[in-house]
């Protein structure tokens, strides 16, 4: 096992993406702080419009992706996400969807600076200061069911090169059948919360109409212990109305945004395993033409056709320099898909770790609020007579 | 299906001890040495449930003093009626009979497990299984205590303790042939039903001149109506949380699935994550929402049977101003005067009689009701304090661990 090369990033840079405001059409504004010099400012805010941040996605992908690395995705254009499960009534301009699109544009702009080399591209470094940006075109494929089109037939051909390329470092192999298992499992996952979301909303629903009922049985109640313990115990099914709605609400954002996240995500790693094979791909082609140009002067030896001798001899130099060159590119994406997924395993952790905690620690604020509400509802309780 | 079905389906029996539902809503029923009625035991067979009722008892009636007779649903409800067409007993409130053991909605889970076999792992085959198992269990203890707590509060009323159907019931060693209602009885019953409804609704116009019963009639009718509409609500709630808890659980089974296919940290995240949300939310969905939904049921039947004895004295009191106006009639054209004064005190007597013992049993009805939702409404707060501190514990730890580790 090697030891990754620790570069600690010494730099600040905050990235937030504040609530939209329409002028036109949603615009966001996202207030930059930084220590790094490369900014002519240490702070700074630019509106952006959504095309743009699929703009950038689609111009780190042209530069990036091919040399092997894993350019974060940005979030789907369309509401339906990537489990085609209607959740509710929910619209283009719910306040819920609003703020999940916010979150999820401000994660992969958070993203994107986090990564070392991206960082260092001069077109992120323009969408993140320059005043007014051109109107980002051809991102028709980047919105929802195109992107996600995209993705799948990436991840087709591969399952169909995965057969054909003699993996010389079983590493790969390993790595992406392990990619395409968390894939999978992480899929099926995101179903499961999607609609946990759902069911607890309903339950929300469901505990505020118990809430009324009781209240109305604790008026008719005619004792009046009873009845005002009933009354209470309507309040506290209203507030427990409530904390299922903030429950929902954290399952959502902590859980299944995640989720979704790196589900995308794992589209890109796949995407640069794919690249690999394509290098890969290349070079051999390149070396079944070397060895192609190499009989063909054989052949010309043999038959003597001098004047095209120096032809042949021209393209064998040519092809093998090819074949040089090709095989340099294939190590050194393979290098680098080696060294993105490392770094991608490390923040994925991170990431995991931290909405773990968060998603715990609202869970765990819930459970006070209950015992809250029940320590306060039992002496109601036990004062009936 | 077949061989789980056989497993289920045959041979559970009740374990007596472990917390029934019989607690909240059998309240103050003193249980004194006379007459002491159980359920000792209770077999679930293909299409029925058999139960062992148990007498301990010291009055002469009885040829021994502790006996035991196995006893199905449709003689509970033959019991049940006979109270009800009893004329004797018009005065008492009759104790709602017992639901029918409903294990339909078991029965369709298990069928669809079974088709679904060999489409999951084994693990999360043994886990459905489980959970049905766990289900099935829970429906056939309520069953059990609904036909307990019918029979203990028979025995502790004075008079209908006494009643010798009831005898034949607690001791006839045999099959009391007491056959289920075919279907033109049942239609029978519907239209009754139906007579029974729209004379409750005349009765019911006429105004009492006693202010008590005039109030409980005023109040049972509202009460019976909101007592409907919160247990048809928290039923809605009760199903809502499951489907969460079900949810959680498949959630929490896919991270340790997850959790244990490597030990990279993110693996061990996904594991220590897995643990309090298995525990969380699958109690809470049983324990306590039960609790209330039993005590609303129980006394949407309870109010029902409280209305019924005051529809009964409405009844008995028109007929009695009837037998009134006839025999003012009579005597004024004098003619059948003997037969209207009979008639008129035979009414009278019945109406005097119900309402003496009527008065009573409502005033017996709220105590038992107000200790009961006092019982249960305590209760229902201690255990959702107690999970939720067990919760707020395990979650602490989860956060610790992984806060720790870095």
């Amino acid at each position: 096992m090697q030891l990754e090369e620790e570069v600690e990033d010494k730099f600040e840079l905050n990235i937030s993406i504040t609530n939209p405001e329409k002028v036109g059409e949603f615009h966001y504004i996202s207030p930059f702080s930084t220590t790094l010099p490369m900014f002519r400012s240490k702070t700074f805010t630019v509106r952006r419009r959504f095309s743009d941040f699929l703009g950038l996605y689609e111009k780190l992908s042209d530069k990036h992706t091919p040399n092997g690395y894993i350019v974060p995705p940005p979030p789907e254009k369309s509401i339906m996400g990537m489990t085609k499960v209607k959740v509710g009534k929910e619209d283009n301009s719910s306040a819920e969807f609003v703020e999940r699109r916010r979150a999820a544009l401000e994660r992969y702009l958070q993203r994107v600076v986090f990564h070392p080399s991206l960082l260092q591209d001069p077109d992120v470094r323009e969408f993140l200061e320059r005043d007014d940006m051109p109107r980002a075109h051809n991102t028709q494929a980047l919105s929802g069911a195109g992107f996600l089109k995209m993705i799948n037939r990436a991840t087709d051909s591969l399952s169909k090169m995965t057969i054909k390329m003699n993996e010389s470092d079983v590493w790969f192999e390993e790595k992406l059948q392990e990619v395409e298992a968390e894939d999978q499992q992480l899929r099926k996952l995101h179903i499961m919360v999607d609609s946990l979301v759902g069911h607890r909303k309903e339950l929300s629903v469901n505990t505020g109409g118990f809430a009324k009922s009781v209240a109305m049985l604790g008026s008719s109640e005619d004792n009046t212990a009873l009845s005002r313990a009933l009354s209470q115990l309507a309040e506290v099914e209203d507030k427990m109305e409530q904390l299922h709605q903030e429950q929902a609400a954290s399952d959502s954002f902590c859980f299944a945004e995640l989720l979704a996240d790196y589900i995308r995500l794992l589209g890109s790693v796949r995407a640069s395993f794919d690249q690999r094979m394509k290098t890969w791909q290349r070079w051999q082609d390149a070396q079944n033409m070397l060895q192609k140009k190499r009989e063909t002067e054989a052949k010309l030896l043999w038959a003597n056709k001098p004047d095209k001798l120096q032809q042949a001899k021209d393209d064998i130099t040519e092809w093998e320099a090819k074949v040089t060159q090709y095989e340099r590119d294939f190590d050194r994406v393979s290098a680098t898909v080696r060294k993105e997924v490392l770094r991608f395993e490390k923040e994925k952790a991170c990431d995991f770790k931290k909405q773990i905690i968060k998603y715990l620690e609202s869970l765990l604020q819930s459970q006070q609020q209950l015992i809250k509400y029940w320590e306060a509802f039992l002496p109601e309780a036990k004062a009936i007579a | 299906m077949g061989s789980i079905a056989a497993q289920l389906f045959s041979g559970l029996s009740r374990d007596i001890k472990s917390g029934s539902s019989l607690g909240s809503v059998n309240v103050d029923l003193q249980t004194d040495a006379t007459l002491q009625v159980d359920i000792s035991d209770a077999l679930s067979e293909r299409d029925k449930v058999k139960f062992t009722v148990h007498t301990k008892s010291t009055l002469p009636n009885f040829k021994q003093n502790e006996f035991s007779v196995v006893r199905q649903h449709e003689e509970f409800i033959w019991l049940h009626d006979s109270f009800v067409e009893n004329e004797e007993y018009a005065g008492y409130i009759i104790p709602p009979a017992p639901p029918r053991p409903d294990f339909d909605a078991s029965r369709e889970k298990l069928q669809k497990l079974g088709e679904g076999e060999g489409s999951m792992t084994k693990e999360e085959f043994t886990k459905m299984k489980q959970e049905l198992e766990a289900e099935y269990l829970a429906i056939f203890k309520k069953t059990v205590a609904m036909h307990e707590v019918f029979l203990c509060r028979v025995a502790a009323h004075p008079v209908l303790r006494k009643d010798m159907n009831f005898h034949v019931f607690l001791e006839y060693n045999q099959d009391l042939s007491v056959r289920g209602k075919n279907k033109r009885e049942k239609m029978e019953d519907f239209f009754k039903n139906v007579v029974k409804s729209a004379d409750g609704v005349l009765v019911a116009g006429v105004k009492d001149v006693d202010d008590f019963f005039e109030h409980e009639k005023t109040f049972l009718l509202e009460y019976h109506n909101r007592v409907k509409d919160a247990s048809s609500k928290s039923d809605r709630m009760i199903r809502s949380h499951k489907n969460a808890a079900d949810d959680i659980n498949r959630i929490a089974s896919t991270l340790y699935t997850l959790g244990t296919q490597d030990s990279t940290d993110v693996c061990k995240y996904f594991l220590l994550v897995s643990l309090p949300l298995q525990k969380i939310e699958a109690r809470v969905a049983a324990d306590e929402d039960l609790k209330l939904a039993d005590l609303l049921k129980y006394y949407l039947r309870e109010s029902q049977a409280a209305k019924d004895l005051l529809y009964r004295r409405g009844r008995a009191l028109v007929d009695y101003e009837n037998a009134n106006k006839a025999l003012d009639k009579a005597r004024a054209k004098n003619k059948d005067v003997l037969q209207a004064e009979t008639s008129q005190q035979v009414c009278c007597q019945k109406f005097e009689k119900i309402s003496e013992s009527a008065k009573q049993e409502l005033i017996d009805f709220k105590t038992r009701r107000v200790a009961a939702f006092r019982k249960n409404l305590v209760e229902l707060a201690e255990l959702e304090l107690k999970h939720a501190k067990g919760n707020l514990q395990l979650l602490q730890s989860c956060v610790g661990v992984l806060k720790g580790d870095t």
